[in-house]
């Protein structure tokens, strides 16, 4: 099977944000990881492809940082990767974004294509299936169990509260993943090393231009939320907020 | 004619889910800010008894969209149907729950009317005759006002209990209600669905729980998950934990708080390390006290907080343990 799996590097988890100077987005010197979906998407790809044969191809858009991804990815043991780098393409919304990897990916075949079930900057939870949409693939979403069949692949669907639910598709086909479906391997030595000689493909803006518009959404401000809660904040050294806490426990919340 | 906002409502399990309703009282909201009239349409197979239902809101109109391609669900039959409805009734604005549903279907049914969704809102605003909405980003630690920038129809998802289903309005008198079969041909969908089920029974039920200790990726390693049953056992409560703690295989399955796990509603929930993402937070929300002990003074749990230690738990919780005991022991 080829796969390809779209990763997205995002601010680290627990990154301080700040605000640029229209507000309209977050100051980029910031530390990046991964998203983490997209971290199992691609293990899932490699657990894939070593069942089964084939090829994993990684793909991300954004400035030069991003290939760090793409670098971890190989050495984790994706076989190529392809970057669409650009500062640019951190402000596409997600159909844009879409239409972007549907025009790097033109003249490549694929018999899926993996994404995190949403990235944790943005948090649309939109490119993968657009992207299904523009190759007329049929897709599914929040995916926690993939096998192949005969016919196509038998996927496990993650639902509300607890619930799942087994679906039959034929491929290609788009999946989004989620978090959890398998347990994250680490690189190797040999595979960062082996990383160093493995293919990545650059693709300029300009290369893709044409398959993009106007974004159809705008984000006109950024903020930090206002609070909606009281927060008492308890303050001191350790053994004081200990005290403290308790005597809450004891006194308002009752349950001591 | 003034501009339309239609709300696609969803049903499943022979019920109108609650937020089908939020998203009525989200609409309500919306139509009064902008003075645009506000119908609701429920899609399935035979759901004219849900359109019913509906109708008893403060509606213009209720429509029930049918097929007996629609049932059981699949992207690909709700896009097709709901693409040619839409395109028939053409509303200024569609607004859905931001359920795993629609989230499902809605980016592709947007991206076939060449449209797209603010997905996951919190809320709207309606400024010099501008309609915002305002979502999440960087998992609730910003917030940002987004506008659609394309033509409509504009779609819009809400987030579960961004607005309050009980404050949904009921009309004067029923809504009209009107029947709108559609037509999806044979070989549009694609996906062969089978029954939805539930893993096997949960060991650990965690809704009577009084008091919860829950502990996030802060706790860093399995072996610390330890000092977390320490005061869990202090206060005679129930151990928890976020999503990624029983992705880890740390804690088993059924001990996960949110949107994917348990919701409970003890009189304490003390969350250690945990972050407070929106799909953490819908699953203890409802807790009567909420104590959030996180090194990271932003962290969104803090806004929920009823009391909150801005701190590294492994200095907090020994301590915390200690006199937990103490006060124990002198009752
Ligand atoms: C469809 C979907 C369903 C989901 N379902 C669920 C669900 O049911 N339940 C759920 O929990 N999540 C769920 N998630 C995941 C959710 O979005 C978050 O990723 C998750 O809740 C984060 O867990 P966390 O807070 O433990 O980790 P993080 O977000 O990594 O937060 C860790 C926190 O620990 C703090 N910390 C670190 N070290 C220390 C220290 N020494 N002392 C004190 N604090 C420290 C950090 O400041 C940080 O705030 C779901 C996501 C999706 C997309």
């Amino acid at each position: 099977m080829k796969i390809l799996v779209c990763m997205k590097q995002v601010p680290q988890k627990d990154a301080p944000l700040k605000l640029n100077e229209t507000a309209t987005w977050i100051r980029e010197d910031v530390s990046y990881e991964v998203n983490e979906p997209d971290a199992y998407a691609l293990e899932e790809a490699l657990r894939q492809k070593e069942k089964h044969g084939g090829e994993v191809v990684v793909i991300t858009s954004g400035p030069a940082r991003a290939q760090q991804v793409l670098r971890e990815a190989l050495a984790k043991g994706a076989d190529r990767a392809i970057h669409l780098e650009d500062n640019a393409f951190v402000g596409l919304d997600a159909f844009n974004t879409a239409r972007a990897f549907a025009a790097a990916i033109k003249d490549e075949q694929f018999d899926l294509i993996f994404t995190g079930l949403q990235s944790d900057d943005y948090g649309y939870a939109q490119v993968g299936v657009i992207l299904a949409e523009l190759l007329g693939w049929p897709h599914a979403t929040i995916i926690m169990q993939i096998e192949k069949t005969d016919a196509g692949i038998k996927v496990k669907r993650e639902l509300e509260a607890g619930f799942f639910q087994f679906v039959d598709m034929p491929l290609p086909a788009v999946l989004t993943i989620q978090s959890g479906i398998n347990k994250l391997r680490y690189a190797t030595l040999i595979g960062i090393k082996n990383a160093k000689n493995k293919p990545l493909r650059k693709v300029a803006l300009a290369d893709v231009q044409s398959a993009i518009g106007n974004n159809l959404q705008m984000i006109e401000k950024l903020y930090i939320p206002q609070k909606t809660k009281n927060t008492e904040f308890i303050e001191g050294p350790p053994a004081e907020v200990a005290k403290k806490l308790v005597e809450k426990l004891r006194n308002e919340l009752r349950v001591l | 004619m003034p501009d339309t906002i239609l709300v696609i409502a969803e049903q499943r399990e022979g019920k109108l889910n609650r937020a089908s309703l939020e998203t009525i009282a989200a609409g309500q909201a919306i139509a009064a800010a902008t003075g645009w009239a506000l119908e609701a349409a429920v899609v399935g197979a035979s759901v004219g008894s849900f359109a019913n239902e509906l109708a008893a809101k403060k509606l213009a109109k209720v429509y029930s969209v049918e097929s007996a391609k629609l049932e059981p669900y699949t992207p690909d039959a709700f896009a097709a149907g709901l693409k040619q409805f839409i395109e028939a009734k053409q509303p200024k604005l569609v607004l859905m729950p931001h359920t795993y549903q629609v989230r499902d279907f809605v980016p592709k049914l947007a991206t076939a009317m060449g449209s797209t969704v603010i997905s996951d809102c919190i809320g709207f605003k309606h400024e010099g005759g501008k309609l915002l909405f305002t979502r999440q980003m960087f998992q609730g630690k910003l917030a940002a006002d987004v506008s659609f920038t394309g033509n409509s129809p504009w779609f819009a998802t809400f987030q579960n209990g961004a607005f309050r289903g009980d404050k949904a309005e009921d009309g004067a008198s029923a809504a009209p209600v009107e029947t709108v079969k559609v037509e999806i041909a044979d070989g549009v969908v694609r996906n062969r669905p089978q029954e939805v089920f539930k893993e096997a029974k949960q060991a650990v039920d965690l809704t009577q729980a009084e008091i919860i200790v829950s502990v996030g990726r802060g706790i860093k390693e399995q072996k610390n998950i330890e000092i977390a049953k320490q005061l869990a056992d202090a206060l005679g409560g129930e151990l928890a934990a976020s999503r990624p703690i029983c992705d880890s295989g740390w804690l088993p399955m059924d001990r996960q708080i949110g949107s994917s796990g348990q919701t409970v509603a003890p009189k304490l929930y003390l969350a250690l390390g945990i972050s407070g993402a929106i799909q953490h937070i819908v699953g203890m929300k409802g807790a009567r006290g909420i104590v959030a002990i996180n090194k990271d003074s932003e962290a969104p749990i803090f806004e929920i907080a009823d009391f909150a230690v801005v701190g590294n738990l492994f200095d907090i919780v020994p301590p915390l343990i200690e006199e937990v005991k103490k006060a124990k022991a002198g009752n």
